[in-house]
């Protein structure tokens, strides 16, 4: 196991030094420049812009430049946002936990919905309850978040004003009233995130305990005499399970993704949004240290779901 | 056949619903097996002796499947009403069962120990510790090696002759009255075949428990059968001890059943053609008024389609449903 993990680990370095050259060169070639603005200033003459372009290596070969990224990046320097001089792996380490606890929770309720709904109709096929959960988690399913979410604000703070639709950071409260107050304005992100995934997951629940509940080691276990919810639980969903924490682990990455439109409708300061106005604002360092975190973390989670996998199915070894 | 029988199956019928309309998959049939007897449902492939097997314990798929009609008493008690939670103490405890399939019919994520343990500690409340010890037991006793070992490793770390044993101690696991098993040879290669029918007899000579076993292989029964049941299109055609099956086969599918067995020392002499039965089983959709044999059938007569011969004793202990024989007397 130990052999394994660092064979991986090891094999994870070439595929992130391939992915870090693909983005920078992507940057590079991107149209735009990050002093644009100081272009249409009339208070800074042309030789002051091309100064600090050349100041800031701009003007480099882009095989130069990456060195010097790649060569910063391994001592542990990120860089300064061109924007807000603040050094890159700050802002990230700054958004970093609001996108967590967003995302983190929207899992558990798409978990919440997708597990029991995904059994209960699965082992009642074609009754009503799967018919109408099938529907719904269709529909939820087909329904963008950029969508349902701006359905959400229209619905709760518009019309019942009952929910802040902007995010704020700046909570003027203590207490149990902060947490009153946070949960006021995350519940509608994380609702929109989590319902979505839950239909996804739902279908897929539904389907892998459908492949399982079909098969003869059920019914020797129905045979051994064991209690039918038993026969569900340890025969049935645990087998079942197999597939689907591999499918879980697989999409975390893509729901970090998903996250940004998520967090620009409901203004949260996450990671997602940094990307967006960063991408807007041409900051490249910081474009090019957030899209390089997402890429570890697709790796990350690859191996995460390598290793559950071997741990819910003996059949697979690791050597 | 004295007295209260340990298993009596009366007049079952066990209807399927398909999308083209009610499937009799069993259509009325009696059996019975008695303490300590060996019994055979032999017939081809989709006579109803697995559903019919599958029945006794209520493992069939209810829906689609719906017991239509009958009785199945064990030890005089009609298990055909029994609610699920006094049937789930039947299984394994009075009735252990062994399926057709070693290689699917034990879960790939547990252990084998623990799969046979699963089923002590459910009806015998044992601790983990002591359940482990039975399952180990259990593997000594259908002859697997290094039974301790043995118990920690996954079916996939198994043969297939070796599952089929692992199964067959976790259906003994439990002490069963009655052991069913359901084709237990059918997936295996040949000599595997004869060491998994060694290994029942041994263990009906130890435990002396009945078996009910079904297959479609009459050298299967002449091997481990007493009483012999043989089905055709979800109905009993004759019953008769082992002996008088294979010396007097009355009914012309039995007949058919046992010329279609090949017998090298007679391919050697006459380089013969295997004989086949001519034909196909009919739907159980829409069963055939009078005999379902009658269609393929050498001896069929016009009488034969007009009504469906009844189940009669033509010998001592010897039935069979066709109006060749006449009824006897004993």
């Amino acid at each position: 196991m130990t052999n394994y993990l660092t064979r991986r680990l090891l094999i994870a370095i070439p595929s992130l030094l391939g992915i870090s050259v693909i983005l920078f060169t992507i940057l590079a070639l991107a149209p735009g420049d990050p002093f644009e603005e100081l272009a249409t200033n009339p208070a800074i003459p042309p030789d002051v812009r091309a100064h600090l372009r050349a100041s800031l290596g701009l003007d480099d070969p882009i095989h130069e430049r990456y060195w010097s990224w790649l060569t910063a990046m391994l001592r542990g320097e990120w860089g300064y946002s061109f924007v807000s001089r603040i050094p890159v792996d700050q802002l990230i380490l700054q958004r970093l936990p609001t996108t967590i606890a967003v995302i983190g929770l929207a899992q558990i309720v798409a978990l919440c919905i997708a597990l029991p709904v995904g059994v209960y109709a699965a082992t009642r096929p074609y009754s009503l309850f799967d018919q109408v959960a099938n529907t719904l988690a269709f529909i939820g399913f087909s329904l963008p978040t950029f969508f349902t979410g701006l359905l959400m604000i229209l619905l709760f703070s518009i019309y019942l004003d009952w929910l802040p639709f902007v995010f704020r950071t700046d909570i003027e409260a203590t207490g149990l009233n902060w947490w009153w107050q946070m949960l006021r304005q995350t519940i509608m992100p994380i609702m929109v995130l989590g319902l979505f995934q839950g239909a996804a997951w739902t279908r897929y629940v539904r389907s892998a305990v459908l492949d399982v509940i079909r098969l003869d080691h059920v019914t020797t276990a129905r045979a051994k005499g064991l209690p039918e919810s038993r026969v569900t639980i340890l025969h049935v969903v645990r087998n079942a399970m197999i597939p689907v924490v591999t499918l879980v682990a697989l999409q975390m990455p893509a729901v970090f993704g998903g996250a940004i439109v998520t967090e620009q409708i409901f203004r949260i300061p996450g990671i997602g949004s940094l990307l967006v106005t960063s991408i807007l604002s041409n900051d490249t360092p910081v474009i090019m240290a957030v899209t390089f975190v997402f890429a570890i973390l697709v790796i990350f989670f690859n191996l995460v779901a390598d290793i559950l996998y071997g741990w819910l199915d003996p059949r697979i070894s690791y050597r | 056949m004295t007295g209260q029988r340990l298993l009596e199956i009366q007049g079952l019928k066990v209807h399927f619903r398909t999308d083209d309309g009610w499937v009799r998959a069993v259509d009325g049939i009696d059996i019975g097996v008695d303490r300590g007897e060996t019994v055979c449902i032999v017939g081809e492939s989709g006579c109803g002796k697995t559903v019919t097997a599958k029945t006794v314990l209520k493992l069939i798929d209810m829906p689609p499947g719906k017991i239509a009609a009958g009785q199945v008493m064990f030890e005089g008690r009609d298990l055909v009403p029994l609610p699920s939670e006094a049937m789930q103490k039947i299984r394994s405890k009075e009735i252990g069962f062994v399926f057709q399939e070693p290689m699917t019919s034990l879960n790939p994520v547990y252990t084998v120990g623990h799969q046979i343990a699963e089923a002590v500690r459910q009806h015998e409340g044992l601790s983990r510790r002591a359940a482990m010890d039975r399952a180990a037991e259990m593997l000594r006793l259908v002859n697997i090696p290094n039974p301790e070992r043995r118990v920690h490793d996954y079916p996939h770390q198994f043969s297939g002759g070796m599952r089929q044993r692992v199964m067959i101690g976790m259906a003994l696991s439990c002490g069963p009255k009655l052991l069913i098993a359901d084709e237990p040879t059918t997936a295996l290669d040949v000599t595997i075949q004869a060491q998994i029918l060694d290994l029942l007899a041994e263990m009906k000579q130890r435990l002396g428990m009945a078996v009910l076993l079904i297959t479609h292989a009459m050298g299967v029964v002449a091997e481990v059968a007493q009483r012999v049941v043989v089905m055709y299109a979800g109905k009993v055609v004759e019953e008769a001890p082992v002996g008088a099956l294979f010396a007097t086969p009355r009914h012309p599918y039995t007949q058919g059943l046992i010329r279609s067995i090949p017998r090298i020392d007679r391919a050697a002499i006459s380089h013969a053609r295997l004989e086949a039965i001519p034909g196909t089983v009919p739907s159980l959709l829409n069963p055939p008024v009078g005999c379902r044999f009658a269609a393929r059938c050498r001896h069929a007569m016009p009488e034969c389609t007009a009504a469906e011969p009844p189940l009669r004793e033509v010998a001592p202990g010897h039935k069979v449903a066709c109006i060749l024989y006449p009824e006897v007397r004993s």
